[in-house]
């Protein structure tokens, strides 16, 4: 799985915010197929490197392809398209509040203009089946949920079109430990379902040990370490070992040693 | 076989019929909302023609892939039932199986036939509700205006200065612009018409009481109203969207003291200032235009002002200033608080806050205009 092309290239990539330097010559290739999980400490600028690859914000240098293709200067049509084909679960969800949760999911699927409501309404209730929420809840508004349900409405709505690429940003932070087993367990099965490529920024050593395939590191505005997660653990590196070995890191990589060598 | 597609094809039918004359309809290709595109609506009526005959043989082993939609659209064609023969690849068989176990979506909601009733009894309640909700938040503000007398330490200094700067001192501009244009209008045409008669002085009586009495005040709350009002309700509307004013709550910092209390008492002391400001504007575009036309004097116009208008008048419209002042800062903070956290919710609360505040702004001015009848007019 790991040996395919790529997705997603991030070519020498720098970001700055006034004078303030984000990320300096990042250079990054997500695979067809693979989990790739973005660690890096608070404000290392994970979620600002998702926007880019997203093309929500334009890097101060360098190039982000989308299949080969830059992701600025497209047409609409072309762009839509590219759009199409990525899912984005936001970090606090971003579900409209304005919509019910049924309208939050099919706003993807009536926006494309070629299913008709039947077919949308059997698929909005399929995607909240994935998602394990109760038909119930489907008028319910945004405002009324919890943490948890917000998040997996969002997930279901980001896979709404059953992208090939998705976005996780911390995917699990803010729900219980149950829930996040149960999150992970749902991308899991996902992955199992369909062809599905995730770029995943996350803090949580648990998710990203079960998740990823690969890890890239961000500390001091550069990519520190990118491999499996063997690998990266084996980088000499401050931040790496500061993260991976320290009191926590240490019990969650012993409970996964069988993962880790197989 | 079909397999050699190209990864990105689109669905093709194939329908076959074997020597024992049992038909087979070979599916291959994606089947997948991307790779369908344009070709899902004309597939819906294929698909439906083909399921038609029970005995048919779906053979789907050729299919690349199938995510969800494709899986609903073949078992929608199959009246969601799986065909008597079928033929799977093993990965797609848990689509189906989700697709049998999926819930049934709930019911549309009846529509109450007695809408228009429910309706009506609806406004009529949510006008009483504001009604006490204005009324208490008016309360509130009383008690802790008593609550800082007693403890003068407490006064939110900072905040009201804040406010009369961003209510009084940024608002100079666009009433300025506004009263001059009004003045000078006002007066061109008044002008036209009392040259007519040769009553040329008289200009000096109307532009003087007009825009003292009436146009400044009420143009300036008009203005304030749909600038600072609508500012103050998207501000609190926004802190209950962000869970500000419950930080605040938790703080123990209560709302009317700190939000409400500062904006009532800027607005209160902007408002005059900023009638006054546009008043005079007004009388400058009025005079201007008073010389152009009728050959006025600057210094006779204003050496006249105070015979033709009495000095109440001043005061009645300052006074329509600090009430219309406080009473737009007042109707503004309701309407911000009761915002519940979604954007639909702030963006009505705003709309709702400043056509409230205007309106209220010319009762007042109506309820003026009775109670001071006799005052100031000769």
């Amino acid at each position: 799985m790991a040996d395919g092309e790529c997705i997603i290239e991030v070519e020498g990539l720098y970001t700055r915010f006034g004078s303030h330097v984000v990320h300096e010559d990042i250079n990054l290739c997500v695979r067809r197929g693979e989990v790739l999980g973005l660690v890096g400490g608070s404000g290392s600028g994970k979620t600002a490197l998702m926007r880019q690859m997203l093309g929500l914000e334009t890097p101060a240098q360098g190039k982000v392809r989308f299949s080969g293709l830059p992701l600025h200067g497209q047409d609409r049509k072309k762009l839509q398209y590219m759009r199409n084909r990525c899912g984005v679960l936001f970090q606090k969800g971003a579900l409209f509040s304005a919509l019910s949760v049924y309208d939050n999911i099919a706003l993807p699927m009536r926006e494309l203009r070629t299913l008709d409501e039947d077919i949308i309404r059997r698929l909005v209730m399929l995607k909240l089946k994935m998602v394990d929420i109760d038909t119930r809840h489907a008028t319910k508004m945004p405002a009324e949920l919890s943490g948890g349900m917000i998040k997996r409405i969002a997930l279901a709505r980001a896979m709404a079109l059953d992208p090939e690429l998705l976005f996780l940003d911390e995917p699990t932070a803010g729900l219980d430990p149950q829930l996040s087993d149960a999150f992970v367990k749902l991308i899991q099965g996902m992955r199992h379902e369909l062809p599905l490529t995730i770029v995943m920024a996350t803090h949580d050593l648990d998710t990203l040990v079960a998740l990823s395939d690969r890890v890239a590191v961000l500390a001091e505005q550069r990519m520190v370490a990118l491999g499996t997660l063997q690998e990266v653990i084996n980088a000499k590196h401050p931040f790496i070992t500061s993260f991976f070995c320290g009191e926590r890191g240490k019990r969650i990589l012993e409970n996964n040693r069988g993962i880790l060598q197989g | 076989m079909p397999e050699n597609q190209g990864s990105n094809s689109s669905i093709v039918l194939r329908r076959v019929t074997s020597e024992d004359g049992t038909s087979r309809l070979v599916l291959a290709g994606n089947c997948t909302l991307t790779a369908l595109g344009k070709r899902l609506q004309p597939l819906v009526g294929e698909l439906a023609a083909h399921a038609a005959d029970p005995e048919l043989q779906w053979d789907l082993t050729g299919v690349t892939q199938m995510d969800d939609a494709g899986a609903v659209l073949l078992w929608r064609a199959w009246a969601e039932h799986r065909p008597r023969h079928l033929l799977l690849q093993p990965e797609h068989e848990r689509l189906f199986c989700r697709l049998e176990k999926m819930p049934a979506p709930p019911a549309p909601i009846a529509r109450d036939r007695l809408w228009p009733i429910t309706v009506l009894g609806k406004a009529v309640f949510l006008l009483w509700d504001h009604l006490i909700g204005l009324i208490a938040l008016s309360g509130q503000l009383l008690l802790d205006a008593m609550y800082l007398i007693g403890h003068p330490a407490r006064v939110p200094w900072r905040e009201i200065s804040a406010n009369l700067y961003r209510t009084g001192a940024q608002a100079l501009g666009i009433t300025a612009l506004v009263g001059f244009l009004i003045g000078v209008v006002l007066s061109f045409l008044s002008s036209r018409q009392l040259q007519m008669f040769g009553a040329d002085i008289f200009i000096i009586n109307i532009l003087g009481v007009s825009v003292i009495r009436e146009l400044g005040p009420v143009l300036a709350a008009i203005l304030v109203a749909g600038r600072s009002g609508s500012s103050m309700t998207a501000q609190l509307g926004v802190m209950r969207v962000t869970e500000e004013l419950d930080a605040l709550t938790v703080m123990g910092i209560p709302h009317s003291q700190r939000l409400v209390m500062p904006k009532v008492i800027a607005l209160g002391i902007a408002m005059p200032l900023v009638v006054l400001w546009t008043s005079a504007v007004a009388l400058i575009g009025g005079m201007v235009v008073a010389e152009i036309q009728l050959g006025l004097g600057y210094q006779f116009f204003l050496s006249k002002l105070p015979d033709a208008v009495a000095i109440a008048n001043l005061w009645l419209g300052l006074g329509k200033g600090v009430v219309c002042g406080m009473v737009i800062a007042l109707i503004s903070c309701h309407f911000g608080l009761r915002i519940k956290s979604n954007t639909e919710s702030l963006g009505e609360g705003t709309t709702n806050s400043v056509v409230t505040s205007i309106t209220v702004v010319i009762i007042i001015d109506a309820i003026f205009a009775v109670v001071f009848s006799n005052v100031g007019l000769r």
